[in-house]
């Protein structure tokens, strides 16, 4: 493409112009990308510095002690991040096949129109604010919970130690199945465009190699479509470890670790909204900085990991 | 050009002209407590009404923000449903070299609210009660502790399921504050705070938050600020106070419980579990904190002026939104107090 400005016929040509708006494009969008670098820079720096006095203080006990006490200045986020994982978790879990089943369905098998409509509800409800799942799960869920699932998975599972002691409806349990039906939609919506970006060569090469329709969808497409399919679950896990509202509204909001998802927990996103404002003195305040720090460790740790895992396993598939 | 240049001038007249009709304006900044927000708004309102030409913003963030804000200087006063610790006080004058003073506006109590199948009336509690459900000792709602109280009342054996508040909040702060002073096991093992490290229960986000749990939880029993439960038309119980009387909260037993108090003079108080026979024990103040020395002097005078019309007033305007208003000696020495801002 590229060729010296020596050999243009004239100074002032139209692909000159065009190449000094090139320069100015490259520009622009080098500063727009730049802003991420400054951005995460910033909010890395802050979180470092702003949690000075407590890293101090507690070290690495910070993360591995499980007493939270304000009024003792006595801070461990161990309950936190644990009810963090596991709300989380517990989502992917439901939320991935749901979320891959569903994608699968919309761009490979269903017709077209119905397709289009499920795609444009799905987009809706990606667009819900997060404190209408809160109330859905509150109001519905909770109570659905309580009175019917509860006790039928009680009556089969109890003996399981997730499964037991008594159910007061607000409970990790119920906290990841919001978090589930909030990260569905993310989850269909990205891996349905990634599936129907693969291009139909690949379906044909496979049905006529006397693959069955399923067969060419779940050995060849999925397959070269995972890289991308994997970046929208750690888009919803991303979702899934921040979500504030409609956790600290279901969670039941109580730092202890109990085995039982049935029981109720907390999560760090929750706690940092809960006791932020009505943090009065800079320990408590670094404390709840420290939280954040946590979280964010934690977000880049995961992603790490899923980066690791595509590596591994999902480049399976080599894309020319 | 020629034909742009009056529209200018004119424009430039025009603002000028809309600036300088009347008098100078000012704008306050505030911020802190929502406790007391509606109160707040509604006097701000009305104290604009009444002088036009003052604005007065509140932001109502929670008091750790209005502590905050005021000590770093970024608003003109702040609000706290806590009085500032001497810490707070000592950093504050560190930083702004003037005292900080104490408001108190109007009253808030909390009372505790239940979800007890077959239970309809209201029961009573006792000190040891509360602190022993909500330090988790007692376990069931026919415990001996609360069955002694309430002669007549079929208690269930259920066990009882404790409902706090998750967020950091006032309204924790004051029923903490008295769970501290009846029960020194809940002195040395909790203390008072916006947030403690709860013994036992389940955390729920707001007044709200709290009694929806309570709702949806039978044997359940929490807290709530008192104009939320009457606003909610919940069913809340009696305690009973250091005379010994089972008192049910309402305006005139909150107010009483503020009468039965000795004011200090930074009137950093707390008043809960007060004496007198009609005082309801589980109240409080809320303040308005303001800086001794203001250093804009119209921002100052207008201070002065509205604490002075608060004290007045406003103090007739708290009833209908379910606030009690302070008791005369309080409003009293409070008026005194407004010249120390200079």
């Amino acid at each position: 493409m590229a060729t010296a400005p020596a050999t243009l016929p004239r100074p002032h040509s139209f692909a000159q112009r065009l190449r000094a708006g090139d320069s100015i494009a490259y520009t622009i969008t080098f500063a727009a990308s730049a802003t991420i670098i400054l951005i995460t820079g910033l909010l890395a720096y802050y979180l470092w510095t702003g949690s000075a006095l407590t890293r101090q203080r507690f070290g690495w006990n910070f993360i591995f002690t499980s007493t939270w006490d304000p009024v003792a200045g006595q801070f461990g986020a161990l309950p936190f991040i644990y009810g963090t994982l596991v709300t989380s978790f517990l989502a992917l879990l439901i939320a991935v096949p749901t979320g891959l089943g569903a994608a699968i369905f919309l761009a490979e098998l269903a017709p077209r129109r119905l397709s289009d409509a499920l795609t444009f509800m799905i987009e809706l409800l990606a667009a819900v604010p997060s404190v209408i799942y809160g109330l859905l799960g509150i109001f519905l869920l909770v109570p659905l919970l309580q009175s019917k699932v509860v006790p039928a998975l009680q009556a089969v599972f109890g003996f399981l130690p997730i499964f037991s002691g008594t159910f007061h409806g607000v409970s990790l349990f119920s906290a990841g199945l919001v978090l589930a039906i909030m990260i569905v939609p993310f989850i269909i919506s990205v891996s349905r465009e990634i599936l129907l970006a693969v291009p139909n060569d690949q379906r044909e090469a496979a049905l006529a190699l006397g693959a069955t329709k399923w067969e060419s969808t779940w050995k060849v497409v999925v397959p070269y479509a995972m890289r991308g399919i994997l970046g929208s679950v750690f888009l919803a896990l991303a979702r899934a470890l921040g979500e504030t509202m409609a956790v600290t509204m279901v969670i039941g909001n109580t730092p202890r670790i109990q085995a039982s998802l049935l029981s109720p927990g907390y999560s760090i996103a929750a706690v940092i909204a809960n006791e932020f404002t009505e943090a009065t003195n800079d320990f408590y305040l670094q404390a709840l900085v420290e939280l954040g720090l946590v979280l964010f460790a934690l977000t880049v740790v995961l992603n790490g990991l899923a980066r690791l895992l595509i590596l591994t396993t999902g480049g399976g598939v080599k894309r020319r | 050009m020629t034909i742009k240049k009056p529209i200018w001038i004119l424009a430039a007249a025009l603002s000028l002209a809309a600036c300088s009709s009347g008098p100078q304006q000012i704008l306050i900044n505030g911020g802190g407590a929502t406790f007391p927000y509606p109160m707040y708004s509604k006097w701000f309102d009305e104290y604009h009404k009444l002088f036009p030409n003052v604005q007065i913003n509140y932001q109502s963030q929670g008091s750790g923000f209005g502590v905050k804000q005021v000590t770093e200087g970024t608003v003109t006063f702040g609000a706290s449903d806590q009085p500032m610790t001497d810490e707070q006080i000592a950093e504050f004058r560190q930083k702004r070299n003037t005292n900080i003073l104490h408001f108190p506006t109007v009253l808030g109590a909390d009372v505790p609210t239940y979800n007890v199948p077959g239970v309809s009336t209201d029961l009573n509690f006792t000190p040891e009660a509360l602190a022993g459900i909500f330090l988790g000792k007692i376990t069931k709602w026919n415990d001996k502790a609360i069955t002694s109280a309430n002669a007549g009342v079929k208690l269930p054996s259920s066990e009882i399921v404790v409902v706090h508040r998750s967020d950091g909040s006032g309204t924790s702060y004051i029923w903490t504050d008295y769970l501290s002073k009846v029960s020194d096991e809940w002195k040395t093992k909790v203390g008072k705070g916006t947030s403690v490290n709860w013994p036992v229960g389940l955390g729920g986000k707001g007044n709200e938050g709290v009694s929806g749990q309570i709702k949806q939880t039978p044997n359940s029993i929490g807290y709530v600020e008192l104009i939320y439960a009457v606003q909610n038309k919940m069913t809340y119980g009696k305690v009973r106070n250091r005379s010994g009387a089972f008192v049910k909260a309402d305006l005139m037993s909150v107010t009483a419980a503020a009468a039965g108090v000795e004011m200090p003079d930074d009137f950093r108080v707390s008043i809960t579990d007060p004496t007198g026979p009609d005082a309801y024990p589980i109240a409080s103040f809320t303040w308005l904190l303001i800086p001794e020395e203001i250093q804009d002097k119209q921002k100052m005078n207008v201070m002065r002026d509205f604490l002075k019309w608060m004290l007045g007033p406003g103090q007739g305007m708290t009833v209908e939104l379910l606030y009690a208003p302070l008791p005369q000696p309080v409003v009293t020495k409070e008026q005194a107090a407004i010249a120390k801002i200079h």
